[in-house]
Order: structure tokens, then sequence, then C-alpha cells
């Protein structure tokens, strides 16, 4: 029996494309620049594994040959993908979950005490060598330790986030739709409103999905019921943000610091972010470990067999 | 009438306020902490009995043996003595106290910031970005070590090693540790003793340096040290460059023995060593272990609070040597 025919829509860690060649026949893209001829090179594809700025709207999904039968997503978002168009199309569209809360976690961390201690600015002025010398108000920061974190999301993401943070003994909230059963929450305190959640957030940790009802949520009015001074990380989705808002607050000192692992319309970003001394901006690289590229390139693999093997797989996108 | 002291080293303004409050005291405007020689001066024409200074002033015996006999008590705003030659302090019986304890948590969080971003190559990323970006990376490009669940040893397991291990237990890291001694369980928390250094160090993915510097621990970590960690191991340093042989370090990042390092201490500071300058595979940080607001107005705090037990004739809160 011949190997399926496995579309791969990007440049992907050695190992798994390794992988991928091992059990399909894979046409793989050696380059990392965004497809623009996704429907042509998928004919006779019977999957297609894709990432995070390929476009997969209705009308590209409509437009797929009728050979692909599963779309997977190197990605834990899928807001890339219009999942309903695929659905009517009978194509199963799979993703990451789980393999990356850990490393998205460690960078949202990485991100709050990188801002609040102002690493950036003092990495400039080491490297510089114009670093005169110890002072004891020389770029004084915000200590994290002891700190009240609000989660935006308490998702995986959210509680690795949370329990991480157990570990400088900050004090949890959160913010979410409902709320989590207590083996989860372990004692994060529960916010219904935005209303009684922003005040308490000197650290505020942005960890929702991106869809229409999360675009733009740390908006202007939003920012100005957060603490004077506040710490804000974002390694979820550019979307989440109103960057306008952001950067006026960030120069207005209302937001001390803010660390940024993604932006709207990446890889592009509103160009003040990179004048501004006072945050930190990574360029969407959470889950950037050896590690964790590895895990997640075998969990679509995984998914994509199963699917074509008829099965119903845990990390079907429902 | 309020004891008289000199405020040798800028400070935060809460700290200024207070001395001002409770002191007759010559505040230093600056630029830069006073000199041994303005120290002195000051002392004399002040008649002061206290001085509140800070690791940039080197208190060397002849600098003790120049100051006015109306000085009872030097109190350094850091943990850190090296700075002071402390037998000679106590011959001239001059009381002279540091201040432990309050930074413990606030260098612990400087130390796991550096790690992180160490491992997952935050600042390289963000000189990515400041460059304008602009590119998709790959999928495998580029790619930080994963922190979580791995093995951390700390060098030197006193306060600061031990908060440190606390937030490296976040992240479910097992904890290795070599100290002189070794601690009672309640102050270890399950983490492993190594009586001997050297034993620890192939079982280090991250070695985090928490002891004092000093003779006793000039350049313990050497090329040896170095080439007994696992390959792409990750170094911290939050302690005092002198634990450190910079040439054997500079070494293991360039040959990439060590996936990369955090420093926020040098050999020499500010004049640092600047072949790390160009190196991707460092974070450096300008000495801000303790740099947050609180912990700063904390630490001037303290030495104040020195100072006036000790000129109110009550022994000093954290004396560096007791009768």
């Amino acid at each position: 029996m011949p190997k399926p025919v496995l579309f791969v829509t990007r440049r992907m860690p050695a190992s798994i494309e390794a992988l991928a060649q091992k059990d399909y026949e894979a046409r793989l893209t050696p380059s990392d620049v965004a497809i623009t001829d996704l429907v042509a090179k998928a004919q006779g594809a019977d999957a297609i594994l894709c990432c995070p700025g390929d476009v997969l709207d209705a009308r590209t999904i409509t437009a797929l040959p009728e050979s692909v039968r599963v779309i997977g997503t190197f990605s834990v978002g899928y807001d890339h993908i219009d999942v309903a168009a695929a659905k009517a199309r009978g194509i199963t569209v799979c993703n990451t979950p789980d393999v990356l809360s850990v490393a998205t976690a460690e960078c949202a961390m990485l991100l709050i005490l990188a801002a609040a201690r102002r690493a950036g600015e003092g990495e400039r002025l080491v490297r510089s060598g114009k670093w005169a010398g110890w002072a004891p108000t020389q770029l004084l920061g915000t200590q994290v330790s002891g700190r009240r974190l609000g989660i935006f999301g308490m998702g995986r993401i959210g509680r690795e986030i949370a329990r991480m943070a157990r570990g400088f003994e900050m004090e949890i909230h959160y913010r979410d739709m409902s709320r989590l059963p207590p083996d989860l929450e372990h004692g994060a305190i529960f916010h219904d409103s935005d209303d009684s959640f922003l005040p308490i957030c000197q650290v505020l940790s942005l960890n929702a999905p991106g869809s229409e009802g999360t675009r733009h949520w740390l908006n202007g009015e939003r920012i100005a019921k957060l603490p004077a001074g506040s710490v804000v990380v974002n390694a979820a989705r550019g979307t989440l943000v109103d960057d306008a808002a952001l950067i006026a607050a960030l120069r207005s000192g209302q937001i001390a610091a803010a660390g940024l692992d993604v932006f709207n319309g990446e890889p592009h970003l509103d160009p003040a972010y990179p004048t501004l001394e006072n945050v930190v901006l990574l360029p969407h690289l959470g889950s950037a470990t050896t590690e964790t590229r590895d895990a997640m390139g075998r969990v679509v693999l995984a998914g994509i067999a199963a699917v074509l093997a008829g099965q119903s797989p845990s990390n079907l996108v429902r | 009438m309020k004891p008289r002291l000199v405020l040798a080293c800028l400070t935060t303004t809460g700290v200024v306020a207070r001395a001002q409050h409770e002191f007759d005291a010559i505040i230093h405007a600056g630029p830069g902490d006073m000199t041994v020689s303005e120290v002195t001066a000051a002392a004399a024409t002040h008649r002061a009995q206290a001085i509140l200074f800070t690791n940039t002033l080197p208190l060397t015996a002849a600098a003790i043996a120049a100051l006015p006999e109306t000085v009872r008590i030097g109190a350094t705003c850091s943990v850190g003595f090296d700075h002071i030659d402390v037998p000679a302090a106590r011959a001239r019986g001059i009381a002279v106290t540091n201040t432990p304890g309050v930074l413990d948590e606030c260098t612990a969080d400087h130390a796991m910031m550096l790690l992180l971003a160490a491992a997952r190559r935050g600042l390289e990323y963000d000189r990515i970005m400041r460059q304008g970006w602009r590119y998709r990376i790959g999928q495998g490009d580029l790619l930080g070590v994963r922190v979580t669940g791995k093995r951390i040893g700390i060098l030197g397991m006193g306060r600061i090693g031990r908060a440190f291990a606390q937030r490296a237990r976040g992240f479910d890291m097992k904890v290795l540790y070599h100290g002189r001694t070794r601690l009672p369980p309640e102050l270890e928390q399950g983490a492993e003793y190594f009586s001997d250094f050297h034993a620890m160090l192939p079982h280090c993915d991250f070695l985090s340096v928490h002891a004092p510097g000093g003779a006793a621990t000039e350049k313990m970590i050497d090329a040896r040290a170095l080439s007994l960690l696992p390959d792409g191991a990750v170094l911290v340093n939050v302690a005092r460059g002198s634990l450190i042989d910079e040439d054997a370090l500079l070494g293991a990042l360039t040959s990439g023995k060590l996936f990369a390092a955090g420093l926020d201490v040098f050999r020499d500071e500010p004049d640092y060593d600047l072949r790390f300058a160009p190196l991707q595979n460092v974070v450096l940080s300008p000495h801000v272990g303790s740099a947050s607001r609180e912990t700063r107005d904390a630490m001037g705090f303290r030495a104040l609070d020195n100072i006036a037990a000790v000129l109110a004739g009550r022994p000093a809160i954290d004396p560096l040597w007791r009768d």
C-alpha cells in the first residue's frame, strides 16, 4: 500500500521532518516564508501539516482538493483555521494541546521577571561598554516575589504559570468564564468580573485564546483600571491587546513595563514597541525549546495518523 | 542632639528622607558615590559617628586607619563585605554591619530571571525584535533549553541559595547543592547535598552560584569545574565575580560546552571583561540583583537601623563578627 501524502507547509525541526518522511510521502517545504499557493501544493494530499501564519480561511478550505481529510496545525492555537468550514467539508482538524503549556508558561514567567527587573535596559547598558558602576538607585525595578499576579485565562498554560509563580510567593488571581474546581484552582482567587479583577493585578498575564470575543481585550479602559505601575505580559495572542492603548500606558507609566511574545500582524509589529526601553520583546517563541518542538511534532503527526486510520485522537479540535 | 552620619553612597529617596529625619546627616549628592578620601574628609569635618556606604567603597586597613576617632560604626548597604578589611575594623574597635535577609527574595528572583533568559534566549530574541524582525523564524531555529523538570545545582545554600531553590521547585527542578556543611532537613527541603563540589557538577543541567566571594571561593568555577558539567549546561551567577575564572567561562561559552550563562556580577566591575559583550549566549546585567525599589529601601533602612542601635549603645542587629 502506498504511503499517504502529507503536505508540510513550512520547514520543520529536522527530527520531525524525518518522522514525517518515515510514515508519509512527505511534501516538505524548505522555507520559512508563509505559503501563498497552499491549495495548489495540496493537490493529491491526504493530510496537511500547517503552522500559525498560514491562512486556512473558509475560502482556502473550500478550494482544497477532495483528497484532504485532515489538517494538523503545529500549534495549540487554531485561529488561523476556519474550523467550521473544515467541518462542513468533512476535514478534521488537530492541534498540539498540552505539550507546549510548560514551555509557554516558562516564557511568560521569563517575561514577567525580565520586564519587572528591567533586564533589557541592563543588558543594553552593559553591552554598550558604558556601565559606569554600581549605584543603589540604578535601574531600580519592581519586585516580583510576593506580588499579586492576575491571570486572564486560566487554561493549562495559565495554571502552569500559577504553579511557577507560587515559588515566588505570588498571590494568584484569575479571570475566566467559569470557576475552576478546587483541585485545579490550588487556592487561586477567581474573579467573575473585570472590575474586581483588574485593580488587583500588580502583574497581569494574558493567557486567553485569540478570538473575536477577546479581541483587543486589553484596551485603554481596562488599562486604566490596573494599579499604577503594573507589569503586563502577553505570551498568548497579539490580538488580545490594543497596541495603541498599551503603548500610551507604557509611555505614561500607568504600566511600568511589559513583556510581549505575540503581536498584532506578526511578524510585523507596531514600530513604537522597539523604541520603548520598558518592554521586553520576543518573536513568538513561547514554545521554542528543542524538547517542546519535538513533542509538538510527535503529537500532531500522531493525530494526523490516527485520523487517517479512521480513529478519533485526543487532540482533535472540536 | 541627633547622631552625626555621613551617607556616602547614593540611595533611594525613602532612605535619604529617613536619614535626614533621624540623623544629623551629610548626604552625598553624587555624581557617583564618595571616594575613600571624600569619606575621610567628610567624616573629619562633620565629626561623624557613623558612615553608611556600599560595596563601591573599598574600606581597606589604610582607609580605616584614616577615619577620625569619632567614627563608631560603618554600615555597608550590601550583604557582601569583601570590600571591607574586617580584622582592621575590629582591631580599631569600629563596628561594621551589613544588610542580610532583606534582599534574599529580590536576588533569588533575579537569578531565576537570568536562568530563564539564558535558557530561553530571552534577550537574544529581544535584540532580533529591536532590529526589526520581519521574517518568519523556522520551527527548528533559535530553540532554547527547557527549564522545567531539569536538575539545578546550587553552589552556596545560604539564605539566597535557599530562596532560589524554592523558586526552582516551582519549575519542578531537582535541587542539588554544595556548601561547607549540610543543612538540617527543614532547610534542605529534599535538596540533595554534595560535600564534594566537583562530584555534584556532572549532575547539573543548570548551575547557580550563591556563595560569598573572597579567597576561599576564588575561581571555584574554573576550567576543570566547567569541564565536569554536562554538555549544554547553563550557568548563573548573582553572587560575586571572583568565584569564576572568566577566561575559562569565555572558553566554555564559545566552544558550546555551555549552552548559555546569565551573569549579574563580574571580576572587575564596572570595567568588566568586554569579551563578553559580543556573545549572543550570555545574559548580562549590571549587578542589579537587589535592584527593586522595595529592596533598596529595605537595605537602606536596615543599615540605618544598625547605626541607630550601635549609637544608642545597643548591640548591632547585623554585626560582621560577634565578640
